[in-house]
């Protein structure tokens, strides 16, 4: 999900400099309420100002509260990524943002599920790249199977580029959620 | 005091509670319980409008010029969508309005129902919140936080979309009684310790500029109260933004003029030359700063303003003060009185001397004309005709609005209503009757373009209908004269589709609407003719018949900085090649 325009345009006489300086990609943590608009709200933050989302989840995590957390994978220089904190800061529904990726150390972790087609040797072989992986399989037929994998996105990333080759037809993934090591929470 | 009532009745309620006098509106099917709620009271005037972008602006004007939350009504579908570039214009230039929308009933949403559309997404990004209230048990918090969310931290619009079925299902209605709105608590005061640095960089400025915008009027009269008293306490120059013109007077002897692509030679000299700048309630645009990477490249900058996504925004500042400009400015000019602060005075005399080198440029000069009414001239005596009494000024969008900002003195905030960040065209009508509604007694004067006026020309009737005496000062130079002026300088003057073609007769227009029509073209009758639109108890629409090729200088080229900005040349009518002046990248911008 790529929001922003390419990132090839013409230096504009009213950019500032610090567009030049160095690209990060950022983990944040928006609390928000879970009122009906308020992913329209976050989504169209992005888009509207050209910023990127690399990744994004959603999901209530207090039901009592109607709280929600959005987990967004973002990426920009270190101004732009501040710029958005503050943009999302301002919408009401808003509770709180944490950059992650600057309070560190922190876990990211998404699911998968791949499916997997085929029949002898290539069936064989998934199995036993499944089992390196410690994916688990969660749907067989006698010429598919599905694998569950959770992990970091690179390690998914890879596991995926195995089973290309050897009959990976279908793909889904959650996108990443994150949460800080240690006993401090948000 | 919780009491039963239906929902059309709450919003009255909610209304009164609020303190709100005056709402500007337009009917339709999904509001009518409302109507009726309004019908069965007094408390609450409605002006009706003749177009719902004309509610938005009148509600602006109201809330610019009386420091209060402005508020439209109007119905669903055209009615929502015709108030979206008033939203829009009060998000970016920071007005708070509260605009309640009728919907089709709740079971009909979604279904392209008859004038339905989805007003909360269009008008997501044009407002500072929005609600959709789908039970009337919500319906009176959702009110009282409009309010709240409206008027706390940046002002903005907010928006309360309120289904048919909730307006006539009855619940139990509350009071505003301690909004503790959960997540929007924005920070007023300013951290003391930033405040203290940035004293301390006060004291060894050698060539320090204040920089001040929207914000301060925001803050309120106060904040322009304070920041009178340090500039007097400092004897620091002050220019400011399209926006803030009227915190400090330009009467004042430390003021420098507006600043900008339109603001004057010292204003923006002292910005790009400055060794200390100092943002207050500003917002580093495009307009202001040129092109970025020459920005006052020698300067440490300090930013105060309310919001934090502002500070670090287009411009890296060295201190930004988070808080109300009232409320900082307050703890400056305190921190200046106790520690008795002097500011480096040998350097300023230096500093202000290099600044009256600058003012000799005269950068606002015209060629005069005895036989043709000078655009800034018309400007210049209305000012001098209005000037003693209460006069209230809005503008709509293009030369004569510079024209205006840059000639008329501004001695008050509040006083100066026009459409900075959006830029309007048909902003000034509406606006100048919401500000004479709310000030009877005044002089509201519209200053206008032949062009723009048409944009919103039909609110002449609701000018008409509830006897505002608003004045509408037309400078007719026969084409839109910004965009001519850009296409003169970077198109080759190819004007297409600039010449304003087919004109009505304004002072028959004028009569035919029941006020009072007025032309002017010759600079000898001018006086005369200010003053009869003045001394009219009418509406007056002023046909003011100007030079049609007189452009707007001084003027920063896009993408230029602002050192490098191009004065008029008074020796030559043929004006100035631009074509060579601004390149390739610079053609690219607006």
């Amino acid at each position: 999900m790529n929001a922003s325009a390419p990132a090839t345009q013409p230096p504009s006489p009213y950019s500032s400099a610090l567009a030049t300086s160095n690209v990060e990609t950022h983990t944040l943590s928006v609390l928000v309420d879970n009122e009906p608009g308020v992913l329209a709200r976050v989504v169209g933050l992005f888009s509207g100002r050209g910023y990127n989302i690399e990744s994004l989840t959603v999901a209530e995590v207090a039901h009592g509260e109607h709280l929600s957390r959005i987990t967004i994978v973002t990426s920009g220089t270190p101004e732009a990524i501040e710029q958005i904190r503050h943009q999302l800061e301002r919408l009401v529904p808003v509770h709180k943002v944490n950059d992650l990726t600057i309070e560190k150390p922190f876990i990211q972790r998404e699911l998968a599920m791949i499916k997997v087609r085929g029949k002898g040797e290539n069936r064989n072989e998934a199995l036993r790249l499944s089992d390196a992986f410690r994916a688990r399989v969660i749907d067989a037929t006698t010429e598919s199977f599905v694998f569950e994998l959770t992990g970091a996105p690179s390690k998914i990333d890879q596991f995926v580029e195995l089973m290309r080759p050897i009959g990976l037809v279908e793909l889904a993934r959650t996108g990443v959620a994150a949460i800080s090591r240690g006993p401090e929470t948000i | 005091m919780a009491k039963q009532m239906t929902g059309a009745e709450m919003v009255v309620e909610a209304l009164k509670d609020q303190g709100v006098d005056t709402v500007f509106g337009y009917p339709g099917g999904a509001v009518l319980p409302i109507y009726d709620a309004l019908f069965h009271q007094n408390s609450v005037r409605h002006v009706l409008v003749r177009h719902e972008q004309g509610a938005g602006h009148a509600a602006e004007g109201y809330a610019r010029s009386t420091g209060k939350v402005g508020v439209l009504l109007v119905t669903s579908g055209p009615g929502a969508t015709n108030a979206v570039t008033a939203l829009t214009d009060a998000l970016l230039d920071s007005i708070p309005l509260v605009c309640i929308t009728g919907q089709v009933p709740t079971h009909l949403i979604g279904s392209d129902a008859f004038q339905e559309c989805d007003t909360t997404g269009i008008t997501r990004s044009c407002t500072k919140h929005n609600y959709l209230v789908r039970n009337v048990a919500d319906l009176p918090r959702i009110l009282h936080e409009a309010f709240y969310v409206a008027s706390h931290g940046r002002p903005g619009p907010v928006l309360v979309d309120i289904p048919k079925d909730v307006q006539f299902a009855a619940g139990t209605y509350t009071g505003p009684s301690n909004v503790q709105h959960k997540t929007y608590q924005p920070r007023v005061k300013g951290d003391i310790e930033k405040i203290r640095q940035l004293v301390e960089m006060m004291k060894v400025a050698k060539k320090p500029v204040f920089y001040t915008g929207g914000g301060v009027i925001n803050a309120g009269p106060k904040a322009s109260m304070l920041l009178r008293e340090l500039v007097g306490l400092t004897n620091f120059p002050i220019t400011s933004t399209l926006m803030g013109l009227g915190a400090y007077p330009a009467s004042g002897k430390n003021w420098l003029g507006m600043l900008g692509m339109h603001g004057t030679y010292e204003a923006n000299h002292a910005m790009h030359d400055c060794d200390l700048m100092i943002c207050v309630g500003a917002r580093f645009d495009d307009r202001i700063t040129g092109r970025l990477d020459a920005f006052s490249p020698r300067s440490r900058k300090a930013h105060i303003d309310i919001d934090p996504s502002s500070i670090n925004k287009v411009v890296k500042v060295d201190l930004g003060i988070i808080g109300d400009c009232a409320y900082v400015l307050e703890d400056m000019v305190r921190l200046w009185r106790s520690s008795a602060a002097q500011a480096d005075k040998a350097a300023l005399a230096q500093w202000w001397g290099q600044i009256d080198g600058w003012r000799q440029k005269k950068s606002l000069a015209y060629g005069p004309s005895k036989t043709t009414i000078k655009p800034q001239h018309a400007i210049r005596r209305l000012y001098e005709l209005t000037k003693n009494r209460k006069t209230f000024i809005t503008t709509e969008v293009g030369q004569h609005q510079m024209w205006a900002a840059q000639h008329y003195g501004f001695e008050e905030p509040n006083r100066w209503m026009t459409s900075g960040g959006l830029g309007t065209m048909g902003y000034g009508l509406p606006a100048a009757i919401g500000v004479q509604m709310a000030h009877p007694e005044a002089l509201v004067v519209d200053i206008a373009g032949e062009a723009s006026i048409l944009m919103n020309m039909q609110e002449m009737s609701t000018a008409l209908q509830y006897r505002l005496p608003v004045k509408v000062f037309i400078l007719n130079n026969s084409y839109m004269g910004m965009v001519r002026q850009w296409q003169e300088l970077l198109h080759g003057g190819r004007y297409s589709e600039s010449y304003s073609e087919a004109l009505p007769d304004f002072v028959k227009l004028a009569e035919a609407y029941g006020g009072h029509g007025i032309r002017c073209s010759d600079p000898n009758d001018l006086d005369a003719a200010i003053q009869e639109m003045i001394d009219s108890p009418k509406a007056v629409i002023f046909d003011c018949v100007v030079d049609k090729q007189e452009n707007c200088f001084p003027m920063i080229p896009s993408g230029k900085a602002h050192n490098e900005m191009i004065l008029a040349d008074l020796s030559d009518d043929a004006g100035i090649e631009l074509g060579s002046v601004i390149d390739e990248r610079g053609k690219l911008l607006v």
